[in-house]
């Protein structure tokens, strides 16, 4: 066990960092679309069935399809990276769009009516009541969308994107359980670790009734 | 008589019903203006017109001489109390942010936002310092109702609208709170249009009632006309509110 280590330690530990900067930009960028694309939709519902049903169409194609799919297109294909980030995030999506949307809607009407009544701003409702109301429920999709892509990006080694999926798949090719176990366990520990940091974000933003 | 407030032939209509229907009235300046009626009569959405949180599909609303429609929304609304029955109050925030948003809202500095909110608390009958750190869920649904009152009066608006503001709330503490609001009025003499459909709170708080009746004014008299008023609506509403109380109170016994 420790010669495996001092052999794979510093690999793991530089695929860690990659498979955590794959999440990482996903997930930034997923937030950057899907929470303003879900305060418009709270302002123009009758665009909320259709924008969420394609976020929810993304979410159905299978992993190693999205990556395939991706692959052959100019600027994108160049770099293994950019496709994992921008399949990450379409998945990533769904989740965070669908909170902010149903976070906002949810909130008491009777709420944001006070809110217009006393003469509150758009942007003045927007920050100071429906995002601080809703936050608990958009951290809730945010959650979600982490836990699973940190599980996604392992599958984007496949296309030489790099990550914790590398062990995984030359673990698999040359019938190596320590491999495997080498890119799975540090994988799960982080999905465990964005779910129990965003799970106590989430509650410390929940807003007692 | 100076003039507050202005319904001019105002009608509203939504899917296809229609809930104003050329209603006219002139609130005179500080005084209560109850407007009475049975659920469906057009009460609140008349009282919504002043703020413009409905806009009239004919006719025009003028306050102060100025047609709403022509005023900037915002200041015509941070002009005006409001109070509602099911509060409203903001649930992340503590008694003393949700008295004194307004004053947020317009950007006026922390000290002076948080000295009117210990004045306005202690006008509505609530301890400062025991409440000023708490959050709507820990307060009582009359005390809700004194922060949601506390909170419409922090700008020091001329008018106050208040939609069956106490129709939540048990017999005893809505006497309570009727009480209160007594005082409050008297002291403060400002234009009220407070929405209800109970006389006795009428009686109690206008020194007008008007009686709606399918989107139309029924009756508009001085309380004491109103309480003696022979007029067939009055009657009846006199009637048939008399008689609940009645039913309801031996339900009780």
């Amino acid at each position: 066990m420790s010669g495996f280590l001092a052999q794979y330690g510093s690999e793991i530990g530089e695929l860690t960092v990659e498979h955590l900067w794959l999440t990482g930009a996903a997930m930034l960028f997923a937030t950057g679309i899907a929470v303003p694309a879900g305060i418009w939709l709270t302002r123009s519902p009758r665009w909320a069935n259709p924008v969420i049903g394609v976020a929810n169409v993304l979410q159905t194609i299978p992993s190693l399809a999205m990556f395939g799919f991706l692959l052959p297109l100019p600027w994108l294909g160049e770099r293994a990276a950019r496709i994992a980030i921008v399949a990450l995030t379409a998945y990533a999506l769904l989740p965070i769009l669908r909170n902010t949307y149903a976070g906002i809607r949810g909130i008491d009407p009777a709420v944001i009516e006070v809110a217009r009544a006393l003469g509150l701003t758009g942007r003045q409702r927007l920050f100071k009541v429906e995002l601080p109301l809703a936050a608990s429920f958009i951290l809730a999709g945010l959650r979600t969308a982490t836990v699973t892509c940190v599980g996604i990006a392992t599958i984007a080694a496949a296309v030489g994107a790099g990550g914790l999926g590398e062990l995984i798949f030359r673990g698999v090719a040359s019938v190596d359980n320590r491999l495997v176990l080498a890119g799975a366990v540090p994988a799960a520990l982080l999905a465990l670790a964005a779910d129990g940091v965003l799970g106590l974000a989430e509650r410390w933003f929940r807003v007692p009734a | 008589m100076v003039v507050a407030v202005q319904f001019c032939d105002v009608s509203y209509s939504a899917e296809g019903r229609r809930l104003l229907d050329g209603v006219s009235l002139a609130l005179e300046e500080r005084t209560v203006t109850v407007i009475l009626g049975r659920s469906g009569a057009g009460k609140t959405t008349l009282l919504r017109t002043v703020n413009r949180m409905i806009e009239p599909t004919a006719g025009e609303v003028r306050v102060r001489g100025r047609s709403v429609a022509d005023s900037d929304v915002i200041a015509l609304r941070r002009s005006m109390g409001y109070v509602i029955q099911e509060t409203g109050l903001f649930p992340h925030f503590t008694v003393e942010r949700n008295a004194a948003l307004v004053l947020e809202a317009e950007g006026r500095p922390r000290t002076e936002r948080e000295a009117r909110s210990l004045e306005l608390l202690s006008m509505v009958g609530l301890e400062p310092e025991e409440f000023r750190r708490r959050y709507p869920h820990q307060l009582s649904g009359g005390q809700r109702q004194r922060v949601g009152l506390a909170r419409a009066l922090a700008a020091e608006p001329d008018i106050l609208l208040m939609d069956e503001p106490f129709g939540a709330l048990d017999p005893l503490t809505r006497a309570e709170m009727q009480d209160m609001l007594r005082e409050l009025l008297e002291q403060l003499r400002m234009t009220v249009l407070l929405v209800t459909h109970d006389l006795n709170e009428a009686l109690m708080l206008g020194d007008r009632i008007v009686l709606m009746h399918d989107g139309r004014v029924a009756a508009d008299l001085a309380r004491d006309e109103f309480e003696r008023s022979e007029q067939a609506d009055v009657a009846a509403y006199r009637r048939a509110f008399r008689r609940e109380m009645r039913s309801d109170g031996e339900g009780r016994e």
